[in-house]
């Protein structure tokens, strides 16, 4: 069987227009969650990472865009631009387009918004995409809940396989809208502090906005020096609840399971894990009774919430990039936001950055609907 | 429709509301949490319920089939009604029940759990149904293992404009090859 690569990616974030303006900040433990004082957001202030929407405008005129566009989809547009110059592939017949969002453009569905309402259909942020850089074939666009930058990982590779394209292209992103803050602040389950994944002391989630794309290929001719190799991958439903996580975690462990076989691999071949980590008591629990079923409980483990929120229908994408990156720079992040243990079941929290030779990792995701997607990523030797 | 065969037809001119709660009646379909479900979700639920009682799917045997849904218009339908909640701030009520089906991917959830499927889920949007994607992707899910059997199609709901359309693929061989032209052609 063919193998198959994440390669080069971007990721458009308050810390800047790249991965690596992301990367050297976590690295130094240091987070783009701000207070954000904003009463068309939302009447009190509450922590979120935005992107710098002046900053934006001034990259995205560069691009020369012949159609107006949303915010979203200038975020997005300014991420895959960068990866599809980075790749140097020509778009073709067999070139992939997956759009990976929960909400798309919702704003257009405000009051005053600038958009006409169309712009709301997912079909339209897709085409939008798809127009401006010329894909030949119409894009998938794929609206899984939390688990959806997972997810589309494993969607392109599961397409390549059955030879429908060469290279698939994947963009993910959601703004930070009324919409999404008022829907979780319902929940009850918005912090006014930054996140505290795993602890005693969590105070709830933060919604975060970026833009993350990569390259997913099976041609080793040029690839990324962060670049991985997809050994597996699988999702799984909680049947449970729809909006609770599984009091079992079975859909994480059915998840985690199928990735592990297809990988033939052990749980103790895994390195790191890229765990979900939301901050919620409900998740957090969930996770550690998976991750204890799963005997990876002494597996070095963290949650990049800390850093970037819980950026939606990107978070798994933007979260596998920064495991990427951590396995090529042979690093494992600390867990920003964690102090003391607050879950039932040991889990192996990274407290603070430190070195490590990492050649596997696994990334998590759970999300509404009782979805839970796992994928395994093994460091190509150049 | 089932296998060809009108199981319920709405009298003309009646709401998606009125037809939907009458298919439910006339389907016998006993499932308390129905009631909760949004538009989505109901048609969505239906639609699977009767293909997978037809099937003989029954939760004890918690057979592997996965689900890989599309539509056109996402959760838009509750999305608007959302929205309408949390426009004004002098008159804002956002409910976390309504909120929880802002996402298409909840009715996949919601036939899951009635049918005790622990299995491969997604859901794509398409401009208009894309039987290349579903077919090619449902291919995959079977010959890697992924799933025994997978339940494929398109659920829209848009308003008054709605429309379901399901088909269970599976490993074994039947008088209906998988081909994207016998599922255009059924379509």
């Amino acid at each position: 069987m063919r193998k198959i690569y994440l390669s080069y990616n971007n990721i458009v974030s308050s810390y800047g227009f790249n991965s690596a303006a992301a990367v050297n900040k976590i690295k130094d433990e240091i987070t783009s969650l701000k207070l954000v004082n904003n009463k068309a957001l939302m009447p009190e202030s509450f922590y979120s990472s935005l992107v710098d929407k002046e900053k934006l405008e001034e990259e995205f005129t560069g691009l020369n865009s012949k159609n107006a566009h949303t915010t979203l989809e200038k975020m997005m547009i300014l991420s895959l631009s960068k990866v599809i110059s980075a790749s140097k592939i020509k778009i073709t017949e067999r070139t992939g387009l997956i759009i990976s969002t929960t909400k798309g453009n919702i704003d257009a569905l405000e009051i005053n918004t600038l958009h006409n309402e169309g712009k709301a259909y997912l079909s339209e942020l897709g085409k939008a995409v798809q127009t401006h850089f010329g894909f030949l074939k119409e894009p998938l666009v794929l609206s899984n809940a939390c688990v959806s930058g997972v997810l589309a990982t494993s969607i392109a590779k599961r397409l390549i396989k059955q030879d429908l394209f060469d290279s698939v292209f994947i963009v993910s992103g959601d703004l930070v809208t009324k919409f999404t803050v008022s829907g979780f602040n319902s929940f009850q389950a918005l912090s006014n502090e930054p996140c505290k994944p795993y602890s005693k002391n969590r105070t709830g989630i933060n919604i975060g906005e970026v833009a993350a794309s990569i390259l997913v290929t099976k041609d080793i001719s040029n690839l990324a020096p962060e670049a991985v190799e997809i050994l597996g991958d699988g999702t799984a439903n909680d049947a449970n609840h729809i909006s609770g996580p599984s009091r079992t975690g079975e859909g994480l462990v059915r998840s985690v399971n199928s990735a592990l076989k297809e990988a033939n691999i052990l749980a103790s071949d895994i390195d790191y894990i890229s765990a979900h980590g939301t901050a919620t008591i409900f998740n957090d629990e969930m996770e550690a009774i998976a991750f204890n079923r799963l005997q990876m409980n002494k597996t070095p483990l963290n949650s990049l919430k800390g850093y970037f929120g819980h950026t939606l229908g990107a978070s798994g994408l933007l979260e596998t990039i920064i495991g990427m990156h951590s396995m090529h720079k042979n690093t494992l992040f600390a867990s920003l936001g964690f102090d003391e243990i607050g879950v039932s079941k040991t889990i192996n929290i990274i407290k603070s950055t430190a070195a490590k030779n990492l050649t596997i990792f696994l990334k998590t995701a759970s999300g509404f609907g009782g979805c839970n997607t796992a994928a395994i990523f093994k460091k190509v030797k150049h | 429709m089932l296998n060809g065969e009108l199981l319920y037809k709405a009298p003309e001119e009646e709401s998606f509301v009125d037809f939907i709660k009458m298919a439910y009646k006339n389907l016998e379909t006993d499932y308390s949490k129905f009631f909760k479900m949004d538009s989505l979700s109901k048609l969505a639920f239906l639609g699977a319920d009767v293909l997978l009682k037809h099937e003989n799917v029954v939760p004890e045997k918690e057979e592997n089939i996965a689900l890989v849904f599309s539509n056109n218009a996402s959760s838009l339908d509750t999305d608007r009604k959302y929205q309408k909640s949390i426009e004004d701030n002098a008159n804002f009520y956002p409910s976390p029940a309504v909120f929880v089906y802002t996402l298409p991917n909840i009715c996949m959830g919601e036939i899951s759990i009635k049918h005790k499927l622990y299995s491969e889920n997604s859901f794509f949007i398409f401009e208009n149904f894309n039987p290349e994607y579903l077919y090619a992707y449902s291919k995959g899910l079977i010959e890697e293992n992924k799933a025994e059997k997978v339940l494929c199609g398109w659920v829209n709901v848009d308003e008054e404009e709605y429309t379901a359309f399901l088909y269970l693929v599976t490993k074994e061989k039947t008088e209906i090859p998988h081909t994207i032209k016998e599922i255009n052609s059924r379509f």
